[in-house]
């Protein structure tokens, strides 16, 4: 393999891990809050890219209002989930709130059939992401570098707001000890919605970027992002952000090197995100990054 | 003044309080004392709505709290420092503070208090930037208490405070029960260490098996037979 190859393939790798990593934050915030998986999250990362295509294509809004637009919905929908399938559960039996996850993705992804019909659509091309750019031999679309920066911003954000304003301290409380954190007058309701919309907001933005680079959606695209997305955040330690993100790009950066250095096994690219799950949890079954004992938002 | 009526708790099948009465007159320090298993922390834990009630009622100062969220509950003053300490194990001594005050927006009054907890209690100054889950048992104790004085309680309640405890720090403990009660803060403790509290208190009740048995001011029930058979390890 030559140099500009090598480059073109680790931007590629940076973005794909970059997306992955943004989905994978949401499973582990929520998990961090309620010790649930949330299964209808890889919807949710759908939903965010439908949204967009809407805004553009029907709305006719400016490409940037329709992105606030489609992530602000996005985000009300992520907390309108927790309320209607979520919520009412509290207190029942973990596996209750497994089935209703479950049963929400399914509805989900079958209410997109019926309402956005089951045929893919392109999703509009928009000049700022589409352009080629040019290193030398090297080329690429803007939008591979428009994602790790986006993605690198978003996370710097979520990090001061975890580790520095009163609603992160109070995520922290809750995810550590919720009935400690009643006792502090925290209102746990409250934050576990704020909680669901961030972690949908930013699936929604992963669906946006992701319908740019691969720029094809359908109902159910979240499906396989979803789940990648899920061992991506067991990889790296449930429940632990860092370890989301280490996971999601771990498993973006290898899926990328398996179709480049061994175009044999690309059709295996989706089978190796579990081998690796296996491997680590074999290894360590907390996950890269998580304690046995305490677990971080 | 803090009111209960008739309270009763069920766990299941478990009738652990079988319709107590009991109350806390303001600026006093009130105790509750019984064996284990004998329904105090569910007691404590129902006035700050953590269990549900089946039936009875609870009042301060005349306001119903029975069926109020823990949150709204804490803000009208009544703050629990929980049985086990409960402090945020992954959370510095500084974030476990700024949690007390959580509720509060007045942020001269809570930096004064902040001083004052660290008057209190000089060693958590000490380790202000140190996580709460590597500090002693003692030291996490009056992290506990620290934290529940940020919340500016109007009644402080505190699950088995001594619980653990070198004789030292237990005496150090009740050292400040007294203080904080001097202050101005009314005091309800629930204590195994039947000796410590009832010393200190004003008022006592004895709770067996979910019902209260005898109550009395602290100075009558520490003379009491059946308490110091019973609670105080004394062959009659
Ligand atoms: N979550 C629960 N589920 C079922 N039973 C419970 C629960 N919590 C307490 N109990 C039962 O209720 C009764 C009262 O318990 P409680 O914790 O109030 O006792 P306590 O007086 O605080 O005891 P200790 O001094 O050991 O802390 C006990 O019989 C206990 O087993
Ligand atoms: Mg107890």
């Amino acid at each position: 393999m030559d140099l500009p190859t090598f480059f073109q393939q680790l931007v590629n790798a940076l973005s794909l891990g970059s997306l992955y990593a943004l989905i994978a934050i949401g499973y582990t915030m929520v998990y961090g809050i309620l010790r649930l998986i949330n299964f209808a999250h890889g919807d949710v990362f759908m939903l965010g890219a439908y949204f967009a295509f809407y805004a553009i294509t029907a709305l006719l809004m400016p490409w940037w209002i329709g992105f606030i637009v489609a992530l602000s919905l996005t985000a009300l929908f992520g907390i309108a989930l927790e309320r209607v399938a979520y919520r009412p559960l509290r207190d029942s039996p973990r596996l209750s709130v497994m089935i209703s996850a479950i049963g929400a993705s399914f509805l989900i992804e079958n209410l997109g059939i019926v309402i956005f019909g089951g045929r893919p659509k392109s999703f509009p091309s928009i000049p700022l992401f589409d352009t080629v750019v040019r290193f030398g031999p090297v080329s690429m679309l803007s939008v591979s570098l428009f994602i790790p920066v986006i993605t690198i911003g978003s996370l710097i954000a979520l990090t001061l707001i975890v580790n520095h304003t009163k609603t992160g301290l109070a995520m922290r409380a809750v995810s550590t000890d919720v009935d400690a954190a009643r006792l502090m007058a925290v209102d746990v309701n409250k934050i576990v919605a704020f909680t669901f919309g961030v972690g949908s907001l930013l699936a929604g933005l992963g669906g946006i970027m992701w319908t740019m680079k691969y720029p094809q959606l359908n109902p159910l695209m979240g499906i396989m992002p979803g789940l990648k997305c899920f061992i991506a955040a067991v990889i790296g330690g449930i429940g632990n952000i860092g370890g989301a993100v280490l996971g999601g790009f771990l498993l973006g950066i290898i899926e990328i090197l398996i179709v480049a250095f061994l175009p044999a096994l690309t059709g295996y690219r989706d089978a190796f995100a579990f081998v690796l799950l296996i491997v680590v949890l074999l290894v360590k079954p907390t996950g890269l990054l998580g304690k046995s004992q305490t677990v971080k938002v | 003044m803090l009111s209960v009526q008739n309270l009763s708790v069920h766990y299941g099948g478990i009738h652990a309080l079988q319709g107590i009465d009991f109350e806390v007159p303001d600026g006093k320090i009130v105790t509750l004392i019984g064996a284990n298993g004998a329904g105090k922390s569910t007691t404590l834990k129902a006035i700050v709505n953590l269990v549900k009630t089946t039936s009875g009622t609870i009042h301060w100062n005349g306001e119903l709290l029975t069926g109020k969220l823990t949150k709204d509950i804490v803000r009208t003053g009544v703050v629990l420092s929980p049985e086990g300490r409960r402090v945020f194990p992954n959370l510095t001594v500084d974030e476990n503070l700024a949690l007390g005050a959580y509720s509060r927006n007045d942020k001269v009054g809570v930096a004064s208090d902040r001083e004052r907890v660290f008057v209190l209690f000089p060693r958590l100054k000490e380790r202000m930037k140190q996580k709460a889950g590597t500090l002693s048992g003692g030291e996490q104790q009056m992290l506990a208490v620290a934290r529940a004085l940020m919340s500016k309680p109007k009644i402080l309640m505190m699950d088995e405070p001594s619980l653990g405890l070198a004789p030292l720090i237990v005496k150090m403990i009740f050292d400040i029960v007294r203080e904080i009660n001097k202050a101005g803060t009314t005091v309800l403790l629930v204590e195994q260490n039947a000796k410590a509290a009832l010393e200190v208190a004003d008022f006592g009740y004895v709770l067996e098996t979910g019902r209260i048995i005898l109550s009395g001011p602290g100075k009558t029930l520490l003379a009491d037979q059946r308490v110091r058979a019973a609670y105080l390890g004394e062959a009659i």
